[in-house]
């Protein structure tokens, strides 16, 4: 099996090979002698050369998150078919976006509405979570499309609250 | 000693308390709010009584109900911990109509040197030196602009009932005034249910320098040196230390004997914190008395060898302090890290949710003071703060040493966490220097983030263990016999999900 996976936005091309019983790892055009035993469930203690890791994988929305050594890493995986697929259509978002909720929590203020131009970096609406007041700013500049939320609202995480386009 | 203790907090405070009740042969009586059953302050507690929903105003912030649980399950005192209900004086004072012992200074005392603007009016009288600003509560922005031309840009603005930071917000100018003022009066009336603010002079590189005060009912007053506390996002404290490290016996003395001057001239009892701002002439100025025991508390404990919340108790209890001043001694050096469930990559935002496994960090010099477990769900209505790393060394760079090595050993995996944040600052070369002032944190989070000491090679093996383990996670998980194109991680966590369903729904034989 091969896989793309993208660490920390850099790019990885993964293939895992079987030399008889011994497990022999392509990475990214190099052959790497490593052994990597799941230790437990999402847990992998991995020794390359000697060198120990010990990883925990879990994941993370649409995404997965990585963790060694106290430090994380975004880790996103597509198997060779889907990496083609996608190559052609990551354009196209790039007119409307969505502004999700980062996290759940409560709208205490809606600072634009519809039809107001905004600044990259301005802030749309605050939500209070955890007793904490968040600023969510506009991800672009451009203009107010929608505004999905009101005040005293509640939200999810992932919740589309603003369009901006 | 005591009987029974009611604990009227929640979270990593409630458990240090609940603990020291233990050790002391104390029982220690949780209260909880709906979504707190679950909490590990109850699972440790002897008792634990439900208090109402989860809004902390509609239960631990409700002073008749904590009194309503400390009277029916036969308390005879009230530990407050800290936030909530430990800083006003209307539960001290319900106590004492109740007869029961609150530990902590008396409701008078917390209100000459709680309230912000009342303590600076006692520092004044005493001769401890204060930053410039108003003495006194301002009543409105337009009033705050004059003042704040008076004393010169730039000003913060503060919550007189304020404290962590809430209520607070820094102005550079005049025209960010009128926004900072509603802001700040807006978190203070949330936070503490009351909007009043005051004004002071912003000092450039202030270190944030505390004094650790306790005080029995025999008129004895001692202070257990200094925690350097200048590490602060946002006026959050996030890292503190002991002994701070541009600390001298001179400034020590000094500095300790102001903090004690003014809790005797306010009459103050039990464990209290008088907090300073240090300028790089080391000059200090009194900048608030905390009435309570504090969330740092631990480095204290550990550089002194003393149990602060034991202290507390036996001074509450009436007895008088077991040693003298000359009789406390310094050793060593502790750090703190405050662990938060939040994402340092995504604006700190919150992370409440569910715990799915988290690592305890062990070893030589370590302690963790938590209130979370593997399996329980962080509340969204609470403080994010999940406890407090800390790390004991016989020098300053032992300590970092141990901290640094029981960073990598903590993990929560199902939320984030703060975690990686303390793993740049303790690479920084300014905070090695101790070269750091309160808003160093935020200039260090706003500059390019330096390229981390580390050799490719180190980098590309660490990415390299994460592809692989990354891969087998994939194959154990993504349904490979499906063969379908788009088997992607969201929809084969799915599957799992559904297919664990149908084996719990198997019948029970």
């Amino acid at each position: 099996m091969k896989l793309q996976i993208e660490i920390a936005g850099k790019k990885h091309r993964v293939e895992l090979r079987h030399a008889g019983e011994r497990p022999l790892w392509m990475i990214d055009g190099q052959i790497r002698e490593a052994d990597a035993t799941e230790v437990s469930p999402g847990v992998y203690s991995i020794l390359i050369n000697g060198k120990s890791f010990e990883v925990r994988v879990e994941s993370w929305g649409a995404e997965l998150r990585a963790i060694t050594g106290g430090r994380e890493f975004a880790v996103v995986i597509q198997d060779e078919r889907e990496w083609r697929r996608k190559r052609g259509s990551a354009v196209e978002a790039e007119g409307r976006q969505q502004v999700l909720a980062p996290m759940p929590g409560k709208i205490v203020r809606v600072l634009v509405s519809a039809g107001d131009k905004v600044r990259a970096g301005q802030g749309l609406l605050v939500v209070e979570a955890m007793k904490m007041q968040n600023e969510i700013r506009a991800p672009k500049s451009g203009t107010i499309d929608r505004v999905r939320v009101i005040e005293g609202q509640t939200v999810n995480a992932g919740e589309v609250v603003v369009i901006v386009s | 000693m005591f009987k029974k203790v009611l604990i009227a907090n929640r979270g990593e405070i409630a458990v240090r308390i609940a603990r020291a009740c233990r050790e002391m042969g104390v029982r220690a009586v949780a209260v909880y709010s709906d979504v707190d059953r679950a909490s590990l302050h109850v699972r440790l507690a002897d008792e634990a009584y439900p208090i109402g929903p989860a809004p902390s105003r509609e239960s631990y912030l409700v002073i008749e109900k904590i009194i309503g649980v400390a009277r029916y399950a036969d308390c005879d005192a009230i530990h407050p911990g800290y936030g909530f209900l430990a800083e006003n004086p209307a539960l001290a004072r319900a106590c004492v109509d109740a007869g029961i012992t609150f530990i902590g200074p008396s409701a008078a005392a917390m209100e000459r040197l709680g309230s912000k603007t009342a303590a600076r009016h006692i520092a004044r009288d005493v001769g401890a030196p204060t930053v410039p600003g108003t003495l006194d509560p301002i009543d409105k922005a337009d009033e705050a602009a004059k003042i704040a031309r008076e004393i010169g840009f730039p000003v913060i603005l503060k919550a007189v009932a304020g404290g962590g930071g809430k209520g607070m917000r820094s102005v550079a100018g005049e025209t960010e005034l009128a926004a900072a003022w509603r802001d700040a009066a807006s978190e203070a009336q949330n936070a503490f249910g009351d909007a009043r603010l005051y004004m002071e002079k912003y000092l450039e590189r202030p270190r944030h320098i505390e004094i650790q005060v306790l005080a029995d009912h025999h008129g004895h007053f001692v202070y257990l040196g200094e925690r350097e506390c200048s590490v602060q996002r946002r006026h959050q404290k996030v890292i503190e230390e002991a002994p701070s490290p541009i600390m001298t016996a001179e400034l020590r003395k000094a500095m300790g004997e102001a903090a004690v001057q003014l809790a005797r001239a306010g009459s103050y009892t039990n464990a209290g914190t008088v907090e300073f701002l240090v300028d790089e002439q080391r000059n200090f100025y009194f900048l608030e008395m905390n009435t309570r025991l504090q969330v740092e508390h631990p480095v204290t404990e550990m550089v002194t060898s003393l149990d602060l919340v034991k202290l507390q108790m036996r001074i509450a209890a009436g007895e008088p302090l077991p040693f003298g001043q000359e009789e406390i001694e310094l050793r060593g050096h502790a750090i703190e890290c405050r662990i938060y469930a939040e994402d340092p990559d995504n604006n700190f935002f919150p992370s409440p949710g569910k715990i799915v496994d988290c690592g305890v960090p062990t070893g030589p010099g370590i302690r963790l003071d938590e209130g979370i477990y593997a399996g329980w769900t962080v509340p969204n209505e609470y403080d994010p703060m999940l406890g407090k790393l800390i790390a004991w060394g016989g020098n300053r760079e032992e300590a970092l040493a141990r901290m640094g090595r029981a960073l990598q050993e903590y993990y929560a995996s199902g939320i984030k966490t703060n975690v990686s944040l303390f793993r740049r600052i303790l690479a920084s070369r300014d905070f090695q220097k101790a070269a750091i002032y309160t808003r160093w944190l935020d200039d260090f989070l706003t500059a390019k983030p330096a390229a981390e000491s580390r050799s490719e090679e180190e980098e590309s093996r660490a990415e390299q263990a994460v592809a692989i383990a990354a891969f087998l996670w994939h194959g154990s998980h993504a349904g490979r016999a499906n063969g379908s194109e788009s088997h992607t991680v969201t929809e084969s966590r799915w599957k799992t999900e559904s297919r664990r369903e149908q084996v719990n729904r198997e019948p029970q034989p």
